[in-house]
C-alpha cells in the first residue's frame, strides 16, 4: 500500500500530510468567510503571506535542517540580532542598506556555519548547540544596544513600504516576493539537486548514507549554514514590517517555525517532508491569528492554544505513516 | 544424577513463510554443561528464544518441561522467575552504571522502594568473588573489558538464583585468556550444581569442556553427542553440523577467469571498542576479472570487518595493510575514495546499513551514483527516473512503480535495489555480505543468477556468506577466515563442508 484511493483519484501515503494541511488552510478560509463579513477576500489570504513573509524564510531554513533530522533552536535569536545589526548599522555610523544587508546575511550564515561544524565535528546533539547559540545571539543583542532602535533610512523604509500592485485592488509587499523567491528557490534545490538528495537521504538512515559514500557530514554543515542564511533574512524582513531593530524581537519564533514545518507534515525524525508543507504550515498559522483578529473579543493568547491544538492533531495524524514506514 | 533438569519435545517455530524449527527435541541432564552446535542459521538462537520466553508461549508447538513440570512462559521474566537466564552474545548491561547497579538492575536490593547500598555492593562483591571478578563493585561497566562484563553477566544470573544458565556464544567476542577464564569458571558452576547450555562455534572449546551435544541443522535435530559415551572429536560435531546433500539450488555457471582486479595485502584491523584487540590480521586476498570469489568464517571471525575496513575505513581503526587495483597500490580514506576506484560493498544488514527504507525504489537506486546522473549538482530527474525504471525491469524488482517505498518491498526485492544502487556506480570489484540473508529460496536463486551475470561482464566478485552450499554453489575459489586471519584458499574443486567447516573452526597455528 503505497497509495490511498479517494474515488477515482490516488495519492501517495507520502503526500498525504500536506494535503491535509491544504484542506486545512482551505476549510478554515471557508468558514471565515461564512462567519465573518469581509473576510473571503484575496487581500485576507495576501495579508497573511505579507504578514508572516519573515516566518515564512525562517521556516523554510528549519525545513532543512528537520529533514536532516536535526533542530535549530538558535533562529529566532538570529532574527532579532539580525534587527539589531542592521538598525545599529544604519542609523548609527549611517552605513547604505547594501552595505549592512549583506554583511547581516554573512553574519547569520556564519553563525550556522558555526553551529553546523560543532555539530558534525564533535558529534554534539544538534538541540544544545543550537541552544546554546539561542542564547548567545539574544544575549548579543543586548551588546549593541538595549532599546529598540528605529530604522529611519530612505532607501531601506521606501523599499518596505512600497506596495506591489497585482490586479484587481490586491496588493503584496516587496517581503512577500523576496519570501516566495526563496521559497521557489530551496524547493528546486531540495528536489533537483544532489545536495538535496543528500539532505533527505541524511535524515531518512544517516548510517546508510554514509555507506553510499553521500556527503553526510557536508550536508549536515550546509544544512545549519541555510537555516542560518534564512534566520539572517527573516530578520532583514522582520526589519521591513518593523522598521526597528530590537532584543526583543521574534521571541519564540524558532518555536513557530519549527511547529510551521511540522503541521506542513515534515517528519521531526528526518527524512520526509515537503517545502509546500511547511508554506501550508505557516499559512494555517496565519489564519489562525487572522481569525482570531476577526473575531474581535478574543484575546491573541487564543492563537497559541489553537496551534498547540493543531500540533497535538498533527503528531497524532503523522504516527501512523512514520510507524508504517519504519519496517 | 540422570535426571533431566529440561527437556523440550517437539518445538516447532514458524515465521512468516520460514519454518525455522521443525520438531525440534533437546533434553538436558541436571549438572551437565550441554553444548548446542549448528552452523549460522541453523536455529540455534530461535531455539532459546523459544524456551528463554522471547517468543512467548503460543507463538510457537510442542511442549517444554522444566524440573519435572510443563512450563508456559509467556515473557523473559517467567523464565527467569523459574531459574532460566539467557545470556546473549551481546551483552545487556548499561555501560554508563556500576558493576553492583547492573548485577541487581531490575532486582534492586531496596527496603520500602528505598535502595540499600551498602548491601548492593557488599552482596555484588560476594557474588564477583565466586565468578572471579576483581574489580571494584562501583566501577561502571564502560571502564572494564568485554570479558569481565561477560563475568558480570553471569554474577547477574547468579543474583537471581539460576538453575539453567544459557549461554550463546559466550567466547565468541573474548581474547584467549578471557574464554580460558570463563571456561574455567564454567566448570566450577558445574560443581556448584548449576547447568550450562551453551551454544558455540568453537569446537575445541566444545570438545574440551561439554558433558553432551545436541547438533541442529536446517531446523532439525540431527542428534545428541555423549561426550562420555561417544568418542566424539571435532571432526565428527563437523560432519553433523554440514551432513548435506546440495541439490539443484545454484544456477549452472562458467567463470572466464581475467587478470587479477584486486589484492588486499597484510591487512590488520584493531577493533573500535577494545584498544589493542586485533580483529583482522594480517589477511591477504585477491580476487581477478570474471572471477567469484567466496570469503568463508564463522560468526566473529572479521569477514564483514575486513570488507568494511577495506571499503572506505568504515569499519576499525589502526588500520594497515596495502590494496592494489589492478596491480597498482590504490590508497582509500573514505567511501568517496572506494567507490571512486570501482569499489562497491553491499552490506549484510540491508535495513540499517544498506537502505533508506522511507524513501522510494528510484531515490534509492540512484543514490550512491548520483554523480552520474546530474550535472554540477542539479540532478537529471528524466535519466534518473530511466536508469531506476530499466534496474526495475532487468532486476525484476516486484513493486507497482519506481516510486514505490523501499521499506515495504520483501527482502529479495530489497535486495535487488541495493544490487543495482551499486552496479549505477560502474565498480569494477563487488564486495557482497551475506546476498541472501533473509530471503526466500526463489528470491535466492535470481540473486545467484545476477551474481553470476556480474561476473559474466568482467566484475570481480567477492561474496561474504555463512552459507556453505551457496559457498560451494556459487564461487571459482574459497577463503576461509577465522579469529582474523585467512587460514586456507580452496579451489572450487577441492571444496567440501568438511573441509571449510575444518579451516573455519581451526586457530592457524593449529594448521601448520
Amino acid at each position: 500500500m503505497t497509495a490511498l484511493t479517494f474515488g477515482r483519484a490516488s495519492v501517495p501515503v507520502k503526500y498525504l500530510p500536506v494535503l491535509v494541511t491544504g484542506c486545512l488552510f482551505v476549510a478554515m478560509f471557508v468558514a471565515g468567510g461564512i462567519r465573518y463579513e469581509g473576510f473571503a477576500s484575496g487581500q485576507v489570504v495576501l495579508n497573511v503571506f505579507i504578514d508572516n513573509a519573515f516566518l515564512l524564510v525562517v521556516a523554510v531554513g528549519m525545513t532543512f535542517v528537520i529533514l536532516t533530522g536535526g533542530i535549530d533552536l538558535s533562529v529566532g535569536s538570529v532574527v532579532a540580532l539580525s534587527t539589531m545589526i542592521a538598525a545599529s548599522l544604519m542609523e548609527g555610523p549611517g552605513w547604505p542598506p547594501y552595505v549592512v544587508v549583506p554583511l547581516v546575511l554573512l553574519i547569520g550564515s556564519g553563525l550556522g556555519l558555526v553551529m553546523g561544524w560543532i555539530i558534525q565535528s564533535f558529534d554534539i546533539q544538534p538541540f544544545i548547540v543550537t541552544l546554546a547559540g539561542m542564547f548567545l545571539a539574544r544575549g548579543l543583542c543586548y551588546t549593541i544596544g538595549t532599546d529598540s532602535i528605529p530604522i529611519r533610512d530612505a532607501t531601506f523604509t521606501a523599499f518596505a513600504q512600497t506596495r506591489i500592485d497585482l490586479f484587481a485592488d490586491l496588493w503584496v509587499s516587496p517581503s512577500v516576493v523576496i519570501a516566495l523567491v526563496v521559497v521557489a528557490v530551496a524547493a528546486y534545490v531540495l528536489h533537483y539537486t544532489r545536495f538535496g538528495r543528500s539532505v533527505y537521504a541524511t535524515g531518512g538512515n544517516e548510517q546508510s548514507a554514509l555507506l553510499m559514500g553521500l556527503p553526510v557530514a557536508r550536508t549536515k554543515i550546509t544544512v545549519y549554514t541555510v537555516s542560518g542564511f534564512c534566520s539572517a533574512l527573516g530578520g532583514v524582513l522582520l526589519s521591513f514590517y518593523m522598521l526597528s531593530g530590537y532584543g526583543l524581537h521574534a521571541v519564540g519564533m524558532e518555536l513557530d517555525a519549527i511547529a510551521a514545518v511540522v503541521i506542513g507534515g515534515t517528519l521531526l525524525t528526518g527524512g520526509t517532508g515537503f517545502l509546500l508543507g511547511t508554506v501550508l504550515g505557516v499559512l494555517v498559522l496565519g489564519l489562525i491569528q487572522t481569525i482570531i483578529s476577526f473575531e474581535g473579543t478574543l484575546n491573541s493568547w487564543w492563537t497559541k492554544i489553537f496551534i498547540g491544538l493543531l500540533l497535538f492533531v498533527f503528531i497524532l495524524l503523522q504516527r501512523p505513516f512514520s510507524g508504517r514506514v519504519r519496517r | 544424577m540422570t535426571e533431566h533438569i529440561l527437556r523440550m519435545v517437539g518445538i516447532t517455530k514458524t515465521f512468516p513463510g520460514v519454518k525455522a524449527l521443525q520438531d525440534v527435541n533437546l533434553s538436558v541432564r541436571r549438572g551437565e554443561i550441554h553444548a548446542i552446535c549448528g552452523e549460522n542459521g541453523a536455529g540455534k538462537s530461535t531455539l532459546m528464544k523459544v524456551l528463554s520466553g522471547v517468543y512467548p508461549h503460543g507463538t510457537y508447538e510442542g511442549e517444554i518441561v522444566f524440573e519435572g513440570e510443563r512450563v508456559e512462559f509467556g515473557s523473559i521474566r517467567d523464565s527467569e522467575h523459574a531459574g532460566i537466564v539467557i545470556i546473549h552474545q551481546e551483552l545487556a548491561l548499561s555501560p554508563q552504571l556500576s558493576i553492583a547497579e547492573n548485577i541487581f538492575l531490575g532486582n534492586e536490593r531496596a527496603k520500602r522502594g528505598i535502595i540499600d547500598w551498602n548491601r548492593t555492593n557488599y552482596e555484588a562483591a560476594e557474588l564477583m568473588k565466586r565468578v572471579g571478578l576483581r574489580e571494584n563493585p562501583t566501577t561502571p561497566i564502560f571502564d572494564i573489558g568485554v570479558g569481565k562484563q561477560q563475568l558480570v553477566e553471569i554474577a547477574k544470573a547468579l543474583s537471581k538464583e539460576v538453575k539453567l544458565l544459557i549461554l550463546d556464544e559466550p567466547t565468541a567476542a573474548l581474547n584467549d585468556d578471557d574464554s580460558a577464564h570463563l571456561l574455567d569458571l564454567l566448570r566450577g558452576l558445574r560443581e556448584e550444581g548449576i547447568t550450562c547450555v551453551i551454544i558455540s562455534h568453537k569446537l575445541n572449546e566444545v570438545t574440551a569442556i561439554a558433558d553432551a551435544v545436541t547438533i541442529i541443522r536446517d531446523g532439525r535435530t540431527i542428534e545428541t553427542l555423549d561426550m562420555a559415551a561417544d568418542d566424539v572429536t571435532e571432526d565428527r560435531i563437523i560432519s553433523g553440523m554440514v551432513g548435506r546433500a546440495l541439490d539443484n539450488r545454484f544456477p549452472p555457471h562458467e567463470s572466464s577467469i581475467g587478470e587479477e582486479v584486486l589484492r588486499i595485502e597484510d591487512w590488520t584491523v584493531h577493533s573500535p571498542s577494545q584498544p589493542g584487540r586485533k580483529v583482522v590480521d594480517g589477511a591477504g586476498l585477491t580476487v581477478r576479472r570474471g572471477e567469484i570469489v567466496g570469503l568463508a568464517g564463522l560468526m566473529g571471525a572479521g569477514r564483514t570487518e575486513l570488507a568494511m575496513s577495506v571499503f572506505g575505513r568504515t569499519y576499525g581503526v589502526n588500520i594497515s595493510g596495502k590494496i592494489f587495483k589492478d596491480g597498482k597500490p590504490i590508497v582509500i580514506r573514505n567511501v568517496q575514495d572506494a567507490i571512486r576506484h570501482g569499489i562497491a560493498y553491499a552490506t549484510e544488514d540491508r535495513k540499517r546499513y544498506g537502505l533508506n527504507l522511507i524513501d522510494d525504489i528510484k531515490r534509492n537506486i540512484s543514490a550512491a551514483g548520483l554523480k552520474g546522473l546530474a550535472s554540477r549538482g542539479w540532478v537529471n530527474e528524466n535519466e534518473e527516473y530511466k536508469v531506476a525504471e530499466g534496474f526495475h525491469r532487468s532486476m525484476n524488482i516486484k513493486a507497482p512503480t519506481v516510486n514505490s517505498v523501499v521499506g515495504k518491498l520483501s527482502g529479495g526485492n530489497q535486495q535487488k535495489v541495493v544490487l543495482s544502487k551499486w552496479i549505477l556506480t560502474e565498480p569494477d570489484v563487488l564486495i557482497l555480505d551475506e546476498p541472501t540473508r533473509g530471503i526466500d529460496v526463489g528470491a535466492k536463486y535470481e540473486i545467484y543468477t545476477i551474481i553470476n551475470r556480474l561476473a559474466d561482464q568482467g566484475k570481480a566478485v567477492l561474496v561474504i556468506s555463512s552459507e556453505l552450499p551457496e559457498l560451494l554453489g556459487l564461487c571459482d575459489r574459497i577463503y576461509t577466515l577465522s579469529e582474523g586471519r585467512i587460514t586456507g584458499e580452496v579451489a572450487r574443486e577441492d571444496a567440501t563442508q568438511e573441509r571449510l567447516m575444518y579451516l573455519m573452526t581451526k586457530g592457524q597455528e593449529k594448521l601448520s
